[in-house]
């Protein structure tokens, strides 16, 4: 069984309606630092992207992680600590995130994969809060404090980011190419691959596919995108602290793919908006905010499985 | 008198600390493992129905003066009457489903009931007094050994051994453990399956609230004692192998084990241990050391 079906055949009209919305998004990223704060608007985008890797590995190859915080977490530690003690400058440091990322995926991804289905999310927590523990009681991460005083730098050692509008255009950069990397993904042969193994495993299999190593190969990607992301966030916000490994980041971020559209392209995106600015103005609620975020969670759930973005296309019978 | 360097005395308290972690392990994974094997669903829900059971109790305790012996009794019925009307009310409608959906749905569920606890009555622990027929401790010459930990030990074993009866050899069980493997087929013989997953679902809440009612003395009452142990739980699960009682069981004692070692042999690692043996575990034997091949 997988979470979602879609309709096989993407006709000239979904490739219409696709650039339409991908138009929406970009004229949203230009427009959005005149009316924001442009660090908010960076930490949305951070967990847009690592919405968009979660998405790629739950929506098109149906398989549940509940540890991706472990990668957007050592994503964010890395990057703020090849900043800090080593002075890489960020793009370097992103590279160095998503590198590390992928390596953890690798291993993560090699034990997890022996087992399927609800096993898959408990073993992907497990193997999450081990490495949460390991965080805590490592000395570069600085324990609960976390590392500080990471400076933003310069881009190449040329362009400077330290003002927010050129980090807020750097980090805008990396989430549109993330983004399309993405969406180049599902629409590859690569991605109907998952996408047939999400729908019918045993199928793909008897056609000749190597399923597991297809599977291990979008949980890699999905963690690199993950450290990606949470580098990004680090290098935006010039801070990694232990939330971000926390597994209450990997309900988030499945909160935020759920709420948008699990299974589409612009889901991930919509949800990361909608949650973040809906903890923003919530927050001087207190502790009533995980109240909220649970019952969020039940509803989507109970009623409102597509999401948002999902409801759209289904109204507008295209795919988004 | 030490081993190896290791005091002896040290070594034998850490190992009871672990043996009474590994009765909560234990009585917990079993209550997972059960309904999985009934409902297909990982009942994330499963620590925050722990904390209830402890909750309960201490309300019972502060508002009505009831005492330890009958909120042990009472508040797994409350909590169980919860589950059940849980299940009625949200789990059901999803059993259609992929079992994903049921899972997020616990995970929204206990995030709820954690933070209804937490806003009412903070995120401090709540101090619950040792019931006066179990303070006291037997001395075995080279140690105490408090009588109410004693009691945890073997009210845990009583619990398991009475949950193994139950589904091994009643004919409630025999029911239930045919609709795990065909459904249909024990609904067509006139068996009402959907009765019997309430009432299963309502089982396994009864087992965590009677362990958080067990916890209570020992830790302290708080909304989040039962998150971070849910977790370890799953791991547990794994290593035992789901829908095996006697993996459940065994894993959860011979983890709790391995974890008080650990924390004299090794304190760094005590609170990763039981997480690296499930990856070990997972490399080495995937479906679980009691687990059979799904």
């Amino acid at each position: 069984m997988s979470p979602i079906t879609t309709p096989p055949v993407a006709g000239a009209n979904d490739t219409r309606a696709l650039i339409f919305a991908f138009a929406l998004m970009l004229a949203g990223i230009v427009i959005a630092p005149f009316a924001l704060y442009p660090v908010f608007l960076m930490k949305v985008m951070s967990f847009a992207l690592f919405a968009c890797g979660f998405n790629l590995l739950f929506g098109y190859a149906g398989i549940m992680s509940f540890g991706h915080a472990a990668f957007f977490g050592s994503g964010s530690y890395i990057a703020a600590w090849t900043v800090e003690a080593l002075g890489f400058s960020p793009e370097l440091a992103l590279l160095a995130a998503l590198v590390g990322g992928a390596a953890i995926g690798v291993v993560f991804g090699y034990i997890a994969i022996r087992r399927q289905g609800l096993y898959f999310a408990m073993v992907t927590l497990a193997l999450a809060q081990l490495l949460y523990f390991a965080c805590v009681q490592a000395p570069f991460t600085g324990g609960e404090n976390g590392v500080h005083n990471a400076h933003r730098g310069a881009v190449f050692g040329l362009f400077s980011i330290e003002s927010d509008l050129a980090a807020y255009a750097f980090v805008s950069i990396i989430f549109l190419a993330g983004f399309l990397l993405v969406a180049r993904v599902v629409h590859s042969p690569f991605g109907q691959v998952l996408k047939a193994t999400r729908d019918n495993e045993a199928r793909a299999l008897s056609l000749g596919y190597p399923v597991m190593r297809y599977k291990l190969i979008a949980f890699v990607l999905s963690s690199a995108l993950a450290a990606l992301a949470g580098g990004l966030k680090a290098i935006a916000l010039g801070l990694a602290t232990l939330t971000d490994v926390h597994f209450s980041t990997s309900g988030d971020v499945v909160l935020m793919t759920l709420l948008g559209g699990i299974g589409t392209l612009f889901g991930p995106v919509v949800g990361a908006v909608v949650a973040s600015s809906m903890w923003e103005y919530l927050s001087r609620l207190g502790s009533w905010v995980t109240f909220i975020q649970g019952f969020i969670f039940v509803l989507c759930v109970l009623a409102f499985r597509r999401g948002i973005v999902g409801e759209l296309a289904a109204l507008f019978k295209t795919k988004l | 008198m030490t081993i190896f360097g290791i005091s002896v005395v040290l070594l034998l308290s850490q190992l009871l600390l672990g043996l009474i972690n590994g009765a909560f392990y234990a009585v917990l994974s079993l209550g997972l493992s059960v309904i999985f094997g009934t409902l297909g669903i990982i009942n994330f829900a499963h620590g925050a129905l722990f904390m209830m059971g402890a909750f309960i109790a201490w309300m019972l305790l502060e508002w009505l003066g009831i005492g330890y012996w009958p909120a042990i009794v009472l508040s797994p019925l409350i909590v169980g009457a919860f589950a059940l009307v849980l299940e009625q009310v949200l789990i059901r409608r999803l059993y259609k489903l992929d079992h994903v959906y049921a899972f997020l749905l616990t995970f929204g569920v206990a995030m709820m009931i954690e933070s209804l606890f937490q806003n009412a009555f903070g995120s401090a622990g709540k101090p619950y007094a040792v019931p006066p027929s179990l303070r006291g401790a037997l001395d075995l010459d080279f140690m105490f050994l408090p009588y109410y930990r004693l009691w945890i030990v073997v009210a845990s074993l009583v619990l398991c051994v009475v949950t193994w009866f139950a589904i091994e050899r009643t004919s409630l069980g025999a029911k239930l453990r045919a609709a795990t493997e065909n459904a249909p087929i024990v609904q067509a013989l006139g068996v009402n399956v959907p009765r019997m997953m309430t009432l299963t679902y309502a089982g396994g809440a009864v087992l965590a609230a009677i362990a958080g009612v067990l916890a209570a003395p020992i830790y302290s009452v708080s909304p989040h004692m039962g998150t971070d142990l849910v977790i370890v739980v799953f791991a547990v699960v794994v290593i035992g192998g789901m829908g095996s009682i006697k993996g459940s069981v065994i894993a959860g004692f011979g983890l709790g084990i391995i974890e008080g070692i650990t924390r004299v042999v090794y304190p760094e690692s005590s609170s990763t241990v039981i997480f690296l043996v499930m990856a070990i575990v997972l490399l080495v034997r995937p479906r679980g050391l009691f687990g059979r091949t799904s």
